[in-house]
């Protein structure tokens, strides 16, 4: 791959992320309401002594280029719901929470859809394909605030084997990982499958076959690479979105996450909050697409950047 | 591996899997509770919610505590206190062995510094109101007193304060149980100024000390070693998790990694209601859930419309077939037994006096709801706060043929729409500050911030004005009851139910009381 594109590649993203601060700070100010507006009302003396603290009082545009010059210095500022926190510490403290319950979800999602999806794609249009592949439309239709009180239900409260929530042992990452990983697992064993479909036609396995390799060899050796290549693609916005999008799994398993953060500091207009995690995001977004070319390159010698 | 040892490994699993669930059972003194939501910080001054309060009442120690079951004051960092006659100089003595967790000893300079913090506008307390009752309190507040040193507070010596008030304040000692009156400790607030109430800085005066807290996970405090009264303290460890899912909340209690809970699912409740095993807990409390009528705009502008709404609606319905936690039907804006006030029950449970409504009605002009400008109800987004709207909705069309349409909108903004009186019926719920009437009251006096519906009534005013200055109890609430008359003539809101606390509470819990305020400090509590 071209060194020059990977540099475009980053230049280009120093616009756009430019962009996305502007955008979402200007949003989230013109949103009714303000960090402190409370079913309390408070003196309008307070009130002044409040926004002075965090230089609400400023004009928007003074505020707006405080906020980048911050920025530029990799400070987040402070929150204004968690008075004693500061959006990198908030971030520091979740994301690795995030990261962490994303990396199981994602190992779970794909041990069980690349294996499923090859095993559907191995004997097409017979039991082995409908069974995994009716089990997936399950996971891509049943939303996880239903599969996580589920397996609660099954895993801890009837057989005692499981921890109802929390986040301490190793025990209490199982349910949680593996309801977040299931609907990923369900996507990706369809993709998978139809990736393979598609490779198992095309000339070069004809190749294999004909030189007498067993079905399995054929699968592993050739049609790995370029079967995937659909999930690699899917990967890229899946993990981004494993990241910071898993509110429901969160809230439900209560995980001290990113994903909780991501969602209530948009509700509690808690400005600072709001722009630290969604630029998170939109760098993780950045960043996972770019991987995503980079391996479509390493895994399939036709595509080539230049 | 071979079988055999796979099969002790998983046993050695299930056996400490189950030792740990063991562990939490047996009286070991380390109690969990659920506790709604993440709080936004410790520091009493500043924080405002239910979560951070269950949390601060146990880290600090007020200068008069309550008796968790009769609620009456009793002492706390005070030992003792003096009222003058005309009950606006309060007298108190601190006890001497009074200590913060950092070892020094607590004294009276502690609390002047916290309550003139509280009273200073650069803190930013949203509470700063409680120390208004406080002589010269407001107007420091408002930066028209710069001098902190006029403030009613005055050290006689390390061990005595003096307070005096505006008014003679006859809650006063109920009103220091609030946390924003607890004391902070000056040299820790000084030295890491918001950063003070983290676990690794953290001073205070009360039976238990800050651990530990990892945001949205669980904020840990231990018996604190040299809080005054710590023989009488059994909990070792108190667990506040944060849980804001109640399904999760709730299974995590069958499952026994909580103690109490903050609140069952509504689709449970009658589920628990039913259940014998002794842990559903409801009991009334010190709140109103009412709407505000927007007295500032047709058609609510009209003391008929309002009254005929508020004649025609099914409280009994509502309280049993959709809030359906044993609140009580709202005859009457004030709690029933706030601060030793009865109100009468003036409003209707039911459709008793619908014909009335009905002429009301037709009397301002709208014949079966015939003309009447269209009315909406304002909440925020809430399964439980739209069921309540849809039954009120259905009812007022039913009972008065008015056509009502609902409107929810997402917090902040609900409360910008509530505040700009952009609105013709708006949701809110008050939780009583102190066990007071006034606490209600209030809030329905014409220059009070929080009275969103617009009502202006002189005579009102001056009741709330005069029932502040008077020292007799009974007159006092004759006043209040006055007071209540008046907003059952005028209705510058609907009243709809009065609160209850439900939740789950575990049978091996003591010490743990039910009362109307729901203050439960864990000073008392232990683990049978």
């Amino acid at each position: 791959m071209g060194f020059r594109y990977l540099l475009r590649r980053l230049a280009l993203m120093v616009p756009v992320f430019f962009l996305v601060v502007t955008v979402i700070f200007f949003m989230i100010r013109f949103a009714p309401g303000g960090p402190f507006s409370s079913d309390r009302n408070v003196s309008p003396e307070i009130m002044r002594n409040l926004e002075a603290k965090y230089h609400m009082d400023e004009p928007l545009m003074q505020q707006y280029f405080r906020y980048l010059n911050d920025l530029i210095h990799l400070d987040l500022g402070p929150s204004f719901k968690h008075a004693n926190r500061t959006v990198n510490e908030i971030i520091g403290e979740a994301l690795p929470v995030s990261m962490e319950l994303g990396f199981y979800s994602l190992v779970w999602a794909l041990v069980i859809g690349i294996s499923a999806g090859m095993f559907a794609a191995l004997k097409p249009n017979t039991l082995f394909d409908y069974i995994p592949m009716s089990i997936s439309i399950l996971g891509i239709c049943l939303p996880t605030f239903v599969i996580g009180p589920a397996m609660i239900l099954v895993f801890s409260l009837w057989l005692g084997w499981l921890p109802v929530a929390g986040w301490d042992s190793w025990q209490d990452r199982i349910l949680p990982s593996l309801t977040l990983g299931f609907a990923y697992a369900a996507y990706i064993s369809r993709l998978t499958r139809g990736g393979f479909m598609e490779i198992r036609s095309q000339d070069f396995i004809r190749t294999a076959r004909a030189k007498g390799l067993s079905e399995g060899k054929i699968l592993v050796k050739h049609a790995l690479r370029g079967g995937i290549l659909p999930v690699v693609s899917y990967l890229g916005p899946a993990l981004a979105g494993i990241i910071t999008g898993a509110l429901v799994t969160e809230s439900i398993f209560a995980i001290p996450g990113l994903g909780r953060f991501f969602v209530e500091s948009a509700t509690n207009r808690d400005y600072t909050v709001v722009m630290g995690t969604s630029l998170l995001y939109f760098t993780l977004i950045f960043v996972c697409n770019l991987l995503v070319d980079i391996l479509y390159v390493v895994l399939d010698p036709r595509v080539k950047y230049e | 591996m071979t079988r055999h040892n796979f099969s002790v490994k998983i046993q050695g699993i299930v056996f400490s899997l189950f030792l740990g669930c063991a562990a939490l059972a047996a009286p070991e003194q380390v109690f969990n509770r659920g506790n709604g939501g993440e709080p936004k910080d410790l520091d009493p001054q500043v924080v405002t919610g239910v979560p951070e309060f269950h949390i601060v009442e146990n880290l600090f120690e007020a200068l008069v505590a309550k008796d968790p079951k009769t609620l009456a004051p009793i002492p706390g960092v005070a030992e003792s206190w003096q009222v003058s006659k005309d009950q606006k100089t309060y007298t108190f003595k601190l006890r001497k062995n009074a200590k913060w967790t950092n070892g020094e000893t607590v004294t009276a300079k502690d609390f002047i510094y916290s309550w003139t913090r509280l009273l200073d506008a650069k803190t930013g307390s949203e509470y700063a109101g409680q120390g208004f009752y406080i002589k010269n309190g407001k107007a420091f507040n408002e930066g028209k007193i710069k001098d902190a040193s006029q403030l009613g507070l005055k050290a006689v010596d390390d061990f005595t304060l003096q307070v005096t008030l505006e008014n003679p304040t006859p809650f006063f000692l109920s009103l220091l149980y609030h946390h924003s009156l607890y004391p902070v400790h000056k040299a820790t607030v000084e030295k890491f100024g918001a950063k003070w109430t983290r676990p690794e800085n953290f001073v205070s005066n009360g039976p238990f000390q800050l651990k530990k807290w990892e945001m949205n996970k669980v904020i840990s405090v231990d018996k604190s070693p040299t809080y005054w009264d710590a023989d009488k303290v059994k909990l070792k460890t108190v667990n506040f998790f944060p849980i804001d899912n109640h399904n999760t909340e709730e299974k995590m209690f069958r499952a026994k990694q909580l103690h109490v809970t903050d609140e069952p699912p509504q689709e449970k409740m009658e589920f628990w209601k039913k259940d014998k095993s002794g842990v559903f807990h409801s009991h009334p409390w010190l709140g109103s859930y009412f709407y505000w009528f927007n007295m500032t705009k047709k058609p609510m502008d009209n003391k008929l419309v309002r009254k005929a709404i508020a004649l025609a609606i099914d409280r009994e319905k509502i309280v049993t077939y959709v809030t359906r936690g044993g609140q009580m039907p709202g005859q009457m804006f004030t709690p029933p037994g706030t601060g030793g006030f009865k109100p009468k029950a003036v409003l209707p449970k039911d459709l008793s006096r619908l014909q009335e409504a009905k002429d009301l009605l037709a009397k301002a002009g709208y014949p079966g709801g015939k003309g009447l400008p269209p009315i909406e109800i304002l909440y925020n987004t809430s399964e439980s706060h739209k069921k309540i709207a849809e039954a009120i909705q259905q009812m007022l069309k039913q009972n008065l043929g008015i056509q009502v349409t609902l409107f929810n909108q997402e917090w902040k903004v609900y409360l910008d729409t509530l505040q700009s009186k952009n609105y013709t019926l708006g949701r809110q719920g008050w939780i009583a500050d102190y066990n007071d009437p006034n606490t209600f009251l209030d809030l329905l006096v014409s220059d009070n911030p929080n009275n969103k519906g617009g009502y202006n009534n002189k005579a009102y005013d001056a009741l709330i004005a005069a029932a502040g200055k008077e020292t007799n109890t009974e007159k006092r609430l004759g006043l209040f009851q006055q007071a209540e008359d008046l907003i059952m003539e005028d209705f510058p809101v609907l009243p709809i139910y009065i609160y209850t606390r439900v939740y789950l509470l575990a049978t091996n819990v003591g010490g743990w009381d039910d009362n109307i305020e729901d203050i439960h400090p864990f000073k008392y509590v232990y683990l049978k």
